[in-house]
């Protein structure tokens, strides 16, 4: 698949948006927020919205016809996508409110941090569901899409907020153990999807033509130039490389920002080193990102004469 | 109502007739033009609702030449309308016929994605996506002589490959030939239930060639001419 880089910004930065989203409501409901002020509160809230939004701002760019995107609300009973803007629309006037219940100390607080903190992973899951749906690409059509997408957030989110926790000088242990124990949990997830794409599996050219009884190679695509499909489908990188970027892709988004984080528990490292491994683990996401775009291998290219998926 | 196509892979000759009329028809058609890119320069490319591909079936000096064409397959399970976010994509409930409302879509590209035949096209002057109508505009239109209410590509084919009609009706031509031919759909592993329908190639009698002589082999042609 062709990896659009609008995509890749919207579904990384709004992750990380939602996870922070999720990790502050968490923290109102748990109590670890209580060591912060009210406006350093507002200050998460509001960071976290405003990469929500940057990345939202980003999706509408991959449109090929914008001025119909009003009408992507319309069809929530069966596309995700349509769900995902719902959701995602939905969160703007409940984080207003957790906002308005941080600042003036509203009774019913731990009732919107709560529903924004669902509101955050229900728009994280709806937006993993548009690609784990489609039957077309296998590496994309498992549960574990959904399970990753939501641990990416909760990773970028969680180690974004302890940067901005150790900023205002409440940096707490525990929760650092808790996020780095996330971190490792989301590695082992991605090592085990690695493995299972591995696997040859799906859809064949016997299949996609019919002669399933015998050898079948492409002749004649039947165009000279590359088309819409070429393009959007073809998308090729060698193997070699991909095994590479998927080593710098498991270094930069997991181990390097682990041992950032470890090192800081540590006491190692001063904690401002937090707000870097938050940027070296954005970094990575966004490798990741595009490996997962460019190695989802379509069925449709069985028809270009690719022999399986 | 169930229509679509059914097409002979044992007598398409692959030589894009279905692809062109298709073109030239839909291109003032209902969705609006079918536009180009560069169309006269090195790498032309656009728009097209269907298009052929050529395959070697089988091992050399035992293969054989097969010509798909593939345009929308009109799937009863038509995930490419369930994913699009807008509603522009539908399927018509009288006829199974899936269409693009092209004043609703927004070029997300999401159902192209979700298509396994890649039926679905992005124009790239309107930034809508384009797809197989079934000519909807012709095979109702009733200014048109009778024989002539079908898609362009039916009509086009020199080799009548292309047979159009009504699964749902047991006794019509698609259904007999998808019947009598054991007509298939492609990938059906996916679950999409595609209508359209593809009849394999007939497999040629096996002949001994080496156990005639060639002498015996004239004289059996000469008597075949004689005896017609």
């Amino acid at each position: 698949m062709h990896p659009a880089f609008s995509v890749l910004i919207f579904t990384v930065t709004s992750g990380a948006g939602y996870g922070l989203l999720a990790w502050l409501g968490a923290g109102q409901l748990l109590g670890f927020t209580q060591t912060l002020t009210v406006n350093q509160q507002i200050v998460i809230g509001l960071m976290a919205m405003v990469l929500v939004s940057i990345g939202l701002a980003s999706s509408t760019m991959h449109l090929a016809n914008p001025k119909n995107a009003w009408r992507s609300f319309s069809r929530f009973r069966t596309s995700w996508l349509s769900r995902e803007a719902v959701f995602a629309i939905l969160l703007y006037p409940v984080a207003g409110l957790y906002a308005a219940a941080i600042f003036w100390q509203w009774s019913g607080i731990n009732i919107l941090a709560g529903l924004s903190m669902i509101l955050a992973l229900v728009t994280l899951f709806t937006t993993s569901m548009i690609y784990a749906s489609l039957k077309t690409i296998r590496q994309w059509n498992t549960p574990m899409v959904p399970a990753l997408f939501m641990a990416y957030a909760l990773i970028s989110g969680g180690v974004l907020f302890l940067a901005v926790d150790a900023f205002f000088g409440t940096l707490k242990p525990q929760l650092q153990a808790v996020v780095m124990g996330l971190v490792v949990i989301t590695l082992a997830l991605k090592l085990v999807y690695f493995f299972w794409q591995g696997k040859p599996q799906g859809a064949t050219i016997q299949t996609a033509t019919g002669f399933s009884q015998a050898s079948v190679r492409l002749l004649d695509a039947g165009h000279s130039a590359p088309t819409f499909l070429n393009r959007e489908f073809g998308y090729q990188v060698a193997a070699d490389q991909l095994l590479r970027l998927r080593v710098i892709m498991t270094l930069v988004t997991f181990i390097v920002p682990l041992a950032l984080v470890y090192c800081v528990f540590g006491g190692l490292v001063g904690a401002e080193l937090l707000g870097l491994a938050w940027l070296i683990m954005m970094a990575g996401l966004l490798l990741e990102r595009w490996l997962f775009f460019a190695e989802a291998r379509h069925v449709v290219r069985l028809y270009q004469g690719e022999q399986r998926t | 109502m169930k229509l679509g196509l059914v097409v002979d892979l044992d007598t398409c000759v692959g030589c894009h007739a279905c692809a062109t009329a298709c073109k030239q028809w839909n291109t003032s058609g209902t969705i609006g033009p079918l536009s180009d890119e560069r169309p006269h320069g090195k790498d032309p490319s656009g728009s097209w609702l269907n298009r052929i591909h050529s395959y070697e079936v089988g091992d050399s000096p035992h293969s054989k030449t097969v010509n798909i064409p593939m345009s929308c397959m009109h799937c009863e399970t038509a995930d490419c309308v369930t994913v699009c976010p807008t509603g522009a994509s539908y399927k018509r409930e009288e006829d199974g016929i899936v269409l693009i409302d092209q004043d609703k879509c927004m070029g997300c590209n999401l159902c192209s994605w979700a298509c396994p035949y890649g039926a679905r096209e992005l124009d790239p002057n309107s930034g809508t996506m384009k797809k197989c109508t079934l000519c909807v505009d012709r095979i109702y239109d009733e200014q048109l002589p009778e024989a002539e209410r079908q898609p362009a590509c039916v009509l086009t084919c020199p080799t009548s490959s292309r047979v159009f009609g009504d699964f749902d009706d047991p006794d019509s031509e698609v259904s007999r030939l998808t019947r009598e031919r054991a007509g298939q759909q492609l990938m059906p592993e996916l679950g999409y239930n595609p209508v359209n329908t593809y009849l394999p190639p007939r497999i040629p009698k096996q002949q001994d060639s080496m156990s005639v002589s060639p002498m015996q082999g004239v004289r059996q042609l000469v008597n075949r001419i004689i005896n017609r």
